[in-house]
This record gives C-alpha cells, sequence and structure tokens, in this order.
C-alpha cells in the first residue's frame, strides 16, 4: 500500500474525504436551489425550462453533475466505512448512555439522518431527472420559435401530487439537521478551529442548514398550493 | 442519604459480566463519589462479597486514575470534575446510580470497573516526547516563546489522560487525547524537531489501538475534566496532514 492510499485509508483521511465532499455538496445545494427557486417566476415554466434546457446542454455543467453523483457515492461509500469502523470501537455498549447531556442529536445521528437523505434523493432523481432524461417529456414552443422540452410541466405535475410534496418536505427536515451538523463540523475536520472564523462559521452554518431546506421546501409547498387555485 | 448503585461486576478480562444491585445508607452528601464506593466496599466485606475493584489514587483531581461512568456520563453529571472531585450532593436521596467501566475496545475491562489504558500510553510513545541536547543545563529563558503560546500549550498539557473523552465518545474515538498531547508539543519550540512525523506517528498509533474516528460531536470536550478544546482536534488534523504532505516517511 502506498502512502497516498494508507493517509486516505486513516480515520484522519476519511474524515477529510467526508469534509471535502461534504463542502462541495453544500456548494452544489446552493447552485440547484439558485436554479430551482426559477420554478416560483410566474411565466408559465419559461425561465425554467429555458435554464434546465441550457444546463442539460452545457459539457461544463454535464461533467459537474457526474462528478456531483461520483462524490455523493464517494460520501456515501466513506460513511458507511467510518461506521462500521466505529462501531467497532465500541464493541460492548453502556447500559446507560446519556449522550443528550454533552452533544447534539444531529451530530451523534448523522448516519440515520444521511440514510434518509439518500432514499429521498433516490425519490427524488426517479421523479425528475430520470423522466428528463429517459421519459416522456411533453415539448413547449418558445417565444422564438424554438420547441423544448416542457421541464416545468413534469415538475408542476409532480407537485400536484400532496404525498410527493409530503415527502419532499419532510425530507428537508432531515437535510436541515444533516447540514445543522454537517457545514461546521467539516470546517473543523479541516483544521480550521479559529477564535474569529469559528463563530462565523457556525453562525453562517446554522442559517444555511435553516435556509436552504426552507428554500427547497417553499418550491413544492407553492406549486401544490398554486395547482389548487 | 439512601441509594441504589447499579455497578458492573466482571471478575476478569474474559468474564462476560453483568450489572449488580446494591443498597447504601447513611450516604453524607459531604462525601467524595469514591468515599462513597469505599462505604460500599466495606459493607460488601463485612458480607462476604468480593469488593468492587476501580482505580483511583490521588483523589484530588489530577492524576486522572479515576474512571467510572456514572448515569451516561463519565466522571458523571458535574463539569469539569472527575470522579474523586464528584460530591454525593450532587444526587438526591432515594436515587438509583449506575456505575459502569469506560466501555471500549482500546480500553479492555481488566475487573469490575478497572480498565486498562495502557493504549494511550502506547500513543504517546509512538512521538509524544521531544529530543533534547545532552550537556549541560540551558538558561532559563533561553529560548522566547510568547505567553500566549505558553498558556495554549499549557491548557493542552492540562489533559491527565484519563480516558473520558472515549468513554463519552459515540465513537470510541481518542482524538481528543491524541490531538492534546500533540498540540502541546507542536505549539512550543521544543516540540518542532519531531513537529513533520509526530502527528503521523500519533495518529497511527490511535488507529492502530482500534480506537474510533471523530465525529465532532464535541461530546469528548463536554465531559473532559481539564475542559481540552477541540481545537486541538482541529490543530492535530493541520499537523497531521501537514506532515502527511511534507515529511519523507513512505511506509506510513
Amino acid at each position: 500500500m502506498s502512502w497516498f492510499v494508507r493517509t486516505f485509508g486513516s480515520t484522519l483521511g476519511r474524515k477529510l474525504l467526508m469534509a471535502l465532499t461534504g463542502i462541495f455538496l453544500i456548494l452544489f445545494l446552493v447552485v440547484h436551489l439558485a436554479g430551482n427557486l426559477q420554478l416560483l417566476i410566474p411565466d408559465g415554466g419559461k425561465s425554467f425550462n429555458i435554464y434546465a434546457e441550457t444546463m442539460g446542454n452545457n459539457t461544463f455543467i454535464q461533467i459537474v453533475s457526474k462528478v456531483n453523483f461520483a462524490l455523493i457515492l464517494l460520501h456515501i461509500i466513506v460513511a458507511i466505512i467510518l461506521t462500521r469502523y466505529n462501531s467497532k470501537a465500541r464493541p460492548v455498549s453502556y447500559e446507560n448512555f446519556n449522550g443528550n447531556a454533552n452533544s447534539t442529536w444531529s451530530s451523534r445521528n448523522m448516519g440515520v439522518l444521511g440514510s434518509v437523505i439518500f432514499i429521498f434523493i433516490a425519490i427524488h432523481l426517479s421523479n425528475f431527472w430520470w423522466v428528463f432524461k429517459y421519459g416522456e417529456v411533453p415539448t413547449t414552443t418558445l417565444e422564438n420559435g424554438t420547441a423544448v422540452k416542457n421541464y416545468y410541466a413534469v415538475v408542476n405535475e409532480g407537485f400536484s401530487q400532496l404525498w410527493i410534496v409530503g415527502i419532499y418536505v419532510l425530507s428537508m427536515v432531515f437535510l436541515a439537521f444533516h447540514l445543522a451538523h454537517g457545514f461546521q463540523s467539516a470546517f473543523q475536520t479541516l483544521g480550521l478551529n479559529h477564535k474569529k472564523y469559528t463563530p462565523a462559521i457556525k453562525a453562517v452554518g446554522k442559517w444555511f442548514a435553516i435556509l436552504v431546506p426552507i428554500g427547497f421546501a417553499i418550491i413544492p409547498i407553492y406549486m401544490y398550493f398554486n395547482n389548487i387555485s | 442519604m439512601n441509594l441504589t448503585l447499579k455497578v458492573w461486576r466482571q471478575k476478569n478480562q474474559n468474564d462476560k459480566g453483568k450489572m449488580e444491585t446494591y443498597q447504601v445508607s447513611d450516604i453524607s452528601p459531604d462525601m467524595s463519589f469514591l468515599e462513597m464506593m469505599d462505604v460500599l466496599n466495606e459493607q460488601l466485606i463485612k458480607e462476604d462479597i468480593e469488593p468492587v475493584h476501580f482505580d483511583h489514587d490521588c483523589r484530588e483531581g489530577i492524576c486522572g486514575m479515576c474512571s467510572m461512568h456514572i448515569n451516561g456520563r463519565p466522571h458523571g453529571p458535574q463539569q469539569a470534575v472527575t470522579t474523586c472531585q464528584l460530591h454525593m450532593r450532587s444526587f438526591k436521596d432515594g436515587d438509583t446510580i449506575t456505575i459502569e467501566p469506560w466501555r471500549a475496545g482500546a480500553f479492555p475491562v481488566v475487573k469490575d470497573l478497572v480498565v486498562d489504558r495502557t493504549s494511550f500510553d502506547r500513543i504517546i510513545q509512538a512521538g509524544g516526547y521531544v529530543s533534547v541536547n545532552t550537556g549541560g543545563v540551558p538558561d532559563a529563558n533561553e529560548i522566547p516563546i510568547p505567553k500566549s503560546v505558553a498558556d495554549e500549550a499549557f491548557n493542552s498539557a492540562t489533559c491527565i489522560g484519563c480516558g473520558a473523552c472515549v468513554a463519552a465518545c459515540k465513537n470510541a474515538s481518542a482524538m481528543l487525547f491524541t490531538s492534546a498531547k500533540i498540540a502541546q508539543l507542536a505549539m512550543l519550540p521544543q516540540g518542532k524537531t519531531e513537529a513533520k512525523t509526530r502527528a503521523e506517528k500519533m495518529v497511527a498509533q490511535m488507529d492502530a489501538e482500534g480506537f474510533g474516528a471523530c465525529t465532532n460531536t464535541g461530546a469528548c470536550s463536554a465531559e473532559c475534566p481539564k475542559e481540552i478544546s477541540l481545537e486541538n482536534i482541529a490543530r492535530m488534523n493541520r499537523e497531521y496532514f501537514s506532515a502527511k504532505a511534507k515529511s519523507e516517511n513512505t511506509d506510513m
């Protein structure tokens, strides 16, 4: 085994992989939210369709999207390896273990939160990404006469069903708790713990964990009620 | 005070062990937790039952020997104290108190509440030392160290190696201990000679002992009797990654 492989096989190396992939996924959330908020523009989905079409035809974006899938997978695989490793470190458990006295629930249950988010990602991809790529998508004509796939219609159709909206909103609660710990934890793992910057990182992390999931949750809720009225 | 104690009893390393329930009465609130254990043991000896074995030494919070997991927390319910500094006034008459040994694969139970913490010694042996020139004693103040750096290094050095961090961590991770030992030397000029390799050697030993990884829950620091901060773990990570990038050690 080379020193390089051994470094990333150590406890600290694996944590570094979790932190780096986590930070990439945090950045992805920002871009994903910014793009998807266009679903709220009341123009019958024109902006969103143009955006989705552009993203789908852009080579750079397509490469980044493949990298994103790979990093989600890496985040999951390393998490599973670490969880198994960590559970072996305490072969006999306590009769009485009061974790709430010294740590937050979310920090102790990142694996549970992450597993729920993984299930959500699978549902989310099958709802939209799969349909966009391989399913039947109706076309719509833009003002300049070009025909594009009407992605907006697929999303609108999905979010007209209450149970789908419910799953999405609930999943965002899990995402919020995952981010609440993960955001600041990533910087700690990278070695960034400083009297000046750590309070700022924690504050940004807290607001990020609140605002980003809310931003995502607003979309299905808005579209559901928009469909009813 | 009258108390019900649920205590972990285990004959030896190979015994499976189980919780036993004992009653103690007329406990003074001014007793330390260990004095209460002494009362229990006197009672057990009179009843011809083997007394409960537990680690203790200085009984003034500085040696790091006492190691009881009390009511689900290392060193019990108080902040920043060891078990010997915990007093019975922290409990109420009629309470049931569970007392368990530290639980970690790297801390095997020797007997009852006594665990083998030599894995910590081996982490220190791997790199927790400084090279010293032989010869005459150097002049005091020959090496200038700013007060703030000395204070910070001293804060890390206050770690007594009791293992409460491992006991509190959901992963039984020894990151807080190892990082404090790395940090106290990394901050001072005397520790610079081994700086490149210290972190990688000590972390490799920590992993070899079977301690878990860090989830940054902060439980270790919250339960630490010496309040060692999480900044140490961040510093260890910096030291480790820079050692990995710069050291010429290809077989670690």
